[in-house]
């Protein structure tokens, strides 16, 4: 091979390294900035304690890490559903008409910037909350029921993905054998593309966790622990999103400690993800 | 090695992996023929038409021993350039395999690919490869339209104009028109004669009697083995192997 | 037939929840667009594009801003577009699957799932602190160039390897190089799925909050160079909504933002659809 063609075999190698190397600068900077304070308070007094006074170095964010995961779990409790509902109503059932227009419903959900999911949230659930439920209506609620239609696209382009690479053999045998369309549906295909399906909830769930803007709008963003769907709450992400702004010293390292456990927490679902739908291409 | 010829292809083994795909095949072609290697599906044909002009190196994994000389220098030296070699051996595939150009750009990619060509010098080739390749007189008016929109014929003819705007020295044909109809083979057939004037021609063709009308000399192969060759009215009436006359007389493949 | 009729109904019963479900995602999706251009659309006159912010965003328009989201997402696709297309040429051209490209597909994928305020932590030790930009259209660029990698990579990547094999056999065969066959063949085949992935990139930059907020600021300033600090129209949103500065000019812009995003939107999905036409 001549020179000139090993040099540019070397650029193209170079380039391709960029979106690792982005990925180790990320973990680098964020653990550098944030693991001194996680040391020297302790990464017990850290992750279960449930203070946030940053003026008096109390720096506790269990509260947090369990608003994430309310937060995340009222929205996958609807997102499921409905996402499923989507994927099979895409792959199976789709009447023309329809699919003109739910195709590109879900393509704009995946567009629709965060901050216009936040506003309307902010302008529509939140009073309609305050008025029927009662509470603040700035609420864990409000926060899942936005966040369930901003993972929708997630669910449903990686589990109709899965839907659709079946072998058209799996749908043709269960009809031959005399099952209706809806059986062969929830008993062949769904169960045959679960590792697909699977995958596109986790991602779905890593959406709805690292989702900042939305939530700093509708959450009311109060550090204390949940109780109730109708709470106000403060997640990692709106912590960091809220106290960056001004925060400096311990303040600022105690933000890049909440983000390395936010970071754990979505390499975890990430590459439980990954090698889900690897598993679903074989 | 044998006097006069043009390539020499001498104790040469070729393997996918562990498949073996050409066992021990020695051939001398001479110039200004048409060879014609035929026999049954997978017997290695298109394998070493291939390996003839090295675009078995784009396939991983693969492997040869033996040599194969063009012109008395071994084709797989580390020292040949790959780029000159395809050059001077041209292939063309059993599928028209147009690039999604216009028919100008088509026959110009080659040409264009050394640096050397200016273009109205680009104009000259261009003509006379479409017109080598009797395909000038259909296109004349729509150099400029997509390749795409030529009919199957049209597209293979067109492949052929491609490689002699390099002005190759061998000209390899892979089943060039087992997708076309009879009256688009014809004239491909016909543009053979004519070009085995000027070029060496390895033909693997798409049914013996495509063999026997246009080859010189050819050979048998099968499951990776040359059977034996000769002059084609030889190997098609009197072939000296009970295999060869078994596949000549129908009684498989 | 009697038999048969329990799971009829299951049948009956299940595509029933399913239409309601596919209907009501359209509805809500339907109603976001629909709350936010009724009060938004009446605002937005040419006078709105074209004049500056002024008293910290409650008159005047969203001029400044526009630049802003302009500069930046420029920035953001002059270097990850690239570095996205570049790596997909790798991954597709220069190498199988092995142990470097299992490598490579991890990061990107582990990559396009970090939360984009996460991007933002980054962006402000490494870009702001670190390399010592500020806050400016360098270091948000660069972040975003950074977020929309994986996207750039993915929809590169499927577009090559869309791209028939003969293509790249017959310009071997014609004695072209690796680097002639890439340039001259197969990037020109891959083009239109490039640009539907750079397209992508381009709303989601437009759209992003959180990591520019932290690396690019907020500074409602006519941006002079590189280096000067910005407010795009989505962090001007996000501050008018917030802090109650004016809903009428945050409605304008978030208008004007939707506007924006479904356009981008609608003119990829028109690529796609050109494209599946023309390679079929």
């Amino acid at each position: 091979m001549p020179v000139k063609e090993k040099i540019i075999e070397k650029i193209f190698f170079l380039i391709a390294l960029s979106s690792i190397t982005i990925l180790a600068l990320i973990t680098f900077f964020i653990f550098e900035e944030g693991l001194p304070l996680i040391l020297k308070i302790g990464p017990k007094a850290f992750l279960l304690g449930e203070r946030w006074i940053p003026s008096k170095g109390s720096f506790g964010i269990f509260p947090m890490i369990a608003s994430s995961f309310w937060v995340t779990f009222g929205a996958l409790l609807l997102g499921i559903p409905l996402g499923l509902a989507c994927t099979i109503f895409l792959a199976e059932l789709i009447p023309p008409s329809i699919g003109i227009l739910l195709r590109p419903a879900i393509q704009l959900l995946a567009a629709i910037p965060s901050v216009i999911y936040g506003f309307w949230g902010l302008i529509v659930l939140v009073p309609l909350i305050q008025n029927y439920l009662g509470g603040p209506g700035l609420s864990i609620l409000a926060g899942s029921l936005v966040l369930s239609f901003m993972i929708l696209p997630t669910i449903i382009t990686i589990s109709e993905d899965s839907l659709k690479s079946l072998p058209p053999s799996y749908k043709a045998g269960a009809l031959a054998l005399g099952a209706t369309h809806w059986q062969t549906i929830w008993r062949v295909l769904i169960p045959a593309a679960r590792s697909g399906i699977v995958a596109s909830i986790i991602l779905g769930m890593g959406r709805a966790i690292g989702e900042t803007m939305a939530m700093i709008m509708i959450l009311g963003n109060a550090v204390k622990m949940p109780t109730s769907f109708l709470d106000s709450a403060r997640t990692l992400t709106t912590n960091i999103g809220i106290e960056m702004g001004y925060a400096s010293g311990d303040h600022r390292q105690a933000l890049f400690a909440t983000g390395i456990v936010l970071f754990f927490i979505i390499m975890g679902l990430n590459t439980l993800a990954i090698f889900l739908s690897r598993r679903s291409v074989h | 090695m044998s006097q006069g010829s043009k390539i020499v292809i001498k104790d040469f083994n070729f393997y996918y992996g562990a498949v073996q795909a050409l066992r021990n095949i020695n051939l001398p072609i001479q110039p200004n023929q048409i060879f014609t290697i035929f026999g049954p599906a997978r017997s290695g044909k298109t394998t070493l038409l291939k390996s003839l002009n090295r675009l078995t190196d784009l396939i991983f994994g693969t492997n040869h021993t033996g040599s194969i000389f063009l012109d008395g220098t071994d084709i797989y030296d580390s020292k040949v350039d790959l780029t000159h070699l395809r050059r001077r051996i041209g292939i063309v595939f059993d599928l028209p395999t147009p690039l999604p150009m216009s028919i100008f750009d088509n026959i110009a990619y080659g040409p264009k690919l050394s640096r050397t060509n200016r273009r109205n010098r680009l104009n000259e080739i261009v003509e006379k490869a479409l017109r080598s390749a009797a395909l000038w007189e259909e296109v004349k008016d729509r150099l400029h339209g997509s390749a795409l929109r030529l009919s199957g014929g049209q597209q293979q003819r067109l492949c052929i104009a491609r490689i002699l705007a390099l002005e190759p020295e061998v000209l390899l044909l892979d089943e060039p028109c087992s997708g076309l109809d009879p009256i688009s083979t014809t004239s491909i057939e016909e543009t053979l004669f004519q070009l085995k004037k000027d070029y060496t021609i390895i033909l693997a063709p798409h049914n013996i009697q495509q063999a026997s009308r246009v080859a010189d000399r050819a050979g048998f192969f099968l499951n990776g083995e040359l059977v034996e060759e000769g002059p084609v009215y030889q190997i098609f009436t009197k072939p000296r192997d009970k295999r060869t006359e078994d596949y000549v007389t129908g009684k498989f493949g | 037939m009697i038999i048969n009729r329990s799971r009829y109904m299951t049948q009956s019963i299940a595509k029933f929840l399913i239409w309601m479900g596919a209907l009501s995602t359209i509805a809500v999706m339907i109603l976001i667009l629909f709350q936010i251009l009724k009060e938004g659309l009446p605002v937005l006159h040419l006078r709105f594009f074209l004049d500056s912010p002024k008293n910290m965003g409650r008159e005047g328009g969203i001029f400044s801003t526009l630049i802003g989201t302009m500069a930046l997402t420029g920035v953001a696709i002059f270097f990850g577009a690239p570095l996205g297309v570049g790596t997909a040429v790798f991954l597709r051209e220069f190498t199988r699957e092995s142990k470097i490209s299992r490598v490579i597909r991890f990061g990107t994928d582990c990559l396009a799932g970090v939360p984009s305020i996460i991007f933002g932590l980054f962006g402000f030790v490494f870009f702001v602190i670190q390399l010592n930009m500020g806050w400016s259209i360098l270091s948000g660029g660069l972040t975003l160039a950074a977020m929309i990698l994986p996207t750039v990579i993915s929809t590169s990547e499927e577009s090559i390897r869309a791209i028939p094999p003969s293509y790249r056999e017959v310009s071997y065969s014609l004695g072209g190089t690796k680097w002639q066959t890439i340039t001259r063949v197969v990037l020109p085949s891959a083009l239109p799925g490039i640009f539907t992935g750079i397209l992508l990139s381009i709303g989601r930059s437009i759209g992003e909050t959180a990591a520019v907020i932290l690396t690019a600021g907020s500074s409602l300033v006519m941006p002079t160079s590189l280096f000067s600090p910005i407010r795009t129209m989505s962090v001007h949103f996000y501050i008018l909504a917030r802090e109650g500065i004016s809903m009428e000019m945050a409605y304008g812009t978030g208008a004007a933002l939707i506007l924006l995003v479904l356009m981008i939107n609608m003119m990829a999905q028109w690529l796609i659809n050109r494209y599946i036409r023309h390679r079929t």
